[in-house]
């Protein structure tokens, strides 16, 4: 057998590192990713389907006077399917399958830190999202007719926000799902919510203006309006605005719950 | 590891005398301190209540107790998982909480419940941990340690319960740490394999590792421990070496009168408790109370049935004090 001894104590040894610990977490999740068949099948057709789906739906009449083309709403909603599908669900099945498994408990018995943890267990799925975007906005240029984006900054900006705001729900989101069966019930209705009120299946522009003010509070309108715009250009500084504070609030919203309810042990 | 390994009666495993078991445990010395430590639950529920001792540098210290004793809710505090609500833990001189950065890469942890991925093999696992855990050990020599070499390519779920406590006390050993927690170790380990984690434990109290045991097997805190306290209801009962705690406990005489021989016949200077025939005798003299009995015996020609001696053992010690505590509450009640 081998030995004990040696150097006890770890004045000399290298100490780990943020990014070396983060490395660690995110290359055993992208092994885990990979072996669970039904979340690759689902981040990986589910968008495509949907934008497809939302292409042959939609008719260019209903958006005549919004400045959108059925390309564009139906790309940049593919957009925000993929954060809620690809980040958002997949997220909250993970954290609870590594709650339930009593991964979670263990790793906190460790040198990584809480915040470490949840985000090197969201590192695939957020690479993921991030694939199938670049996937998206090269598909829309080179075969659906769509101009390169026009302020890729304010894409990549509405692209980090949405990965941080679906990463922090779905941490929230698992506090109250008990298993990784009920997850499929309990990312329902933020997935229902933001297909019709967030501008992912229908644009906001062509709903009546008091229902579209309420819309464009809702968690994943901002993320969808700094996309759309990112992209398809257009909205003017105060929409923007009101955009960006409205995803940054929900952020925080949702950052601080889970600061203060995340669950680290199975419930007893 | 093969049963070749386990080495006979070794001399430094003699029990230490009393004084230098405790003064070796001063607190400059001390890895653990704690000090009037309490824990309670969202149910008000008082998992410990005011728990105190100390462990020294080198020392295998067990914590022993009934279920629910409170040993689990103990070792966490002093893990760092959660803040005590009264009192005041200190691990290799830090507050394991509030410094857990310094505390950390310096401790290994196995939980008595922890979990690893059940898709990931034996070795992407081992790897993880690797990665977050200072001048971690090579994977392969982890695996060797424990006796897991041979499984690196199996996924988690497909191991044993065993095999399974053993891959969690690799990733506890993966930092080659000065403190060691290991909360119930042995659980669900076969004879062979509760052998061989008690020669790895006693392999690194050698090399110099401090360790802390939780454990309800009476015999591994015999074989194992320099010092061990007995916790129940959240609070240490008793504490000492082994020799220590049985020290002030009752030897135990038992047999069998045969039938027509009243238990009122033994003599009177016996303490004795008879069920029907069968009589336990509780005594802190015990060669003159065999004596007394032995004597009886021959001069009334009478057999004594499965005649069993033993000197207070640890178990004596463990079932007396949880009796013993149990009564108490129920005339304080």
């Amino acid at each position: 057998m081998a030995s004990t001894t040696g150097t006890t104590g770890t004045g000399t040894a290298a100490r780990t590192t943020v990014r070396g610990r983060l490395t660690a977490l995110g290359r055993a999740e992208v092994f885990l990713l990979a072996r669970n068949r039904t979340a690759v099948f689902v981040s990986l057709l589910m968008p495509a389907a949907m934008v497809l789906a939302m292409k042959s739906a939609l008719k260019q009449s209903v958006l005549d006077g919004t400045g959108l083309s059925v390309a564009g709403a139906a790309l940049t909603g593919g957009i925000g399917i993929v954060l809620i599908q690809a980040v958002y669900m997949n997220l909250v099945s993970s954290y609870v399958a590594r709650r339930e498994d009593l991964v979670l408990k263990r790793l906190r018995t460790g040198e990584v830190t809480d915040p470490e943890i949840l985000v090197g267990t969201a590192l695939p799925s957020v690479a993921l999202a991030l694939a199938q975007t670049v996937v998206i906005v090269v598909a829309g240029t080179a075969f659906f007719g769509l101009a390169a984006p026009q302020r890729p900054e304010l894409l990549l900006a509405g692209l980090l926000l949405g990965v941080v705001l679906l990463a922090a729900l779905a941490a929230a989101t698992s506090v109250v799902t008990r298993t990784v069966q009920t997850s499929q019930l309990t990312t329902l209705p933020l997935f229902f919510i933001s297909m019709m009120g967030s501008g992912l299946f229908v644009p906001l522009e062509v709903m009546p203006d008091p229902m579209a003010s309420v819309c464009e509070l809702l968690p994943v309108t901002g993320v969808m309006t700094l996309v759309r715009t990112g992209w398809l250009g257009g909205a003017g500084g105060s929409d923007l605005l009101v955009a960006a504070v409205t995803g940054l609030a929900w952020t925080g919203f949702a950052v601080f719950a889970v600061q203060r309810r995340f669950r680290w042990d199975p419930r007893r | 590891m093969t049963s070749d390994d386990i080495p006979g009666n070794r001399p430094d495993r003699t029990v230490t005398p009393v004084t230098a078991a405790s003064a070796s445990a001063s607190r400059s010395d001390a890895v653990i301190e704690a000090t009037g430590v309490r824990r309670r639950y969202a149910g008000g529920f008082e998992a410990v209540a005011g728990v105190s001792f100390s462990v020294a540098r080198g020392e295998l210290f067990a914590l022993l107790g009934t279920n629910g004793a409170g040993k689990t809710s103990t070792v966490e505090l002093l893990e760092g998982l959660a803040v005590p609500d009264g009192g005041t833990v200190r691990v290799l001189g830090h507050d394991p909480f509030r410094e857990r950065a310094a505390v950390r890469p310096r401790i290994g942890v196995m939980l008595q419940e922890g979990g690893f991925p059940s898709e990931l093999t034996v070795t992407e696992t081992v790897r993880m941990w690797a990665g977050c855990t200072s001048g971690a050990r090579p994977t392969g020599e982890a695996l060797e340690l424990v006796g897991l070499s041979h499984r690196g390519r199996v996924r988690v779920k497909q191991l044993s319960g065993g095999e399974r406590r053993r891959l969690d006390l690799a990733m506890a050993l993966l930092g080659r740490p000065e403190m060691l927690f290991l909360d119930e170790p042995t659980t669900g380990l076969d004879a062979e394999g509760r052998r061989d984690t008690w020669e790895l434990v006693r392999e690194l109290r050698d090399g110099g590792t401090t360790v802390l045991l939780t454990t309800h097997y009476l015999e591994e805190a015999e074989t194992l421990a320099d010092r061990l306290a007995i916790m129940h209801r959240g609070r240490i009962v008793t504490a000492g070496t082994t020799a220590e705690v049985t020290a002030a406990r009752p030897s135990r005489i038992r047999f069998e009168l045969p039938e027509g021989v009243p238990a009122a016949r033994l003599p009177l200077g016996l303490r004795a408790a008879a069920d029907g025939q069968r009589i336990e005798i509780r005594t802190h003299r015990l060669q003159e109370s065999l004596d007394e009995l032995l004597t009886w015996a021959r001069e009334s020609d009478v057999r004594l049935l499965g005649l069993d001696a033993r000197s207070a053992s640890l178990e004596e010690a463990f079932l007396d004090i949880a009796q013993s505590a149990s009564e108490s509450e129920k005339v304080a009640a």
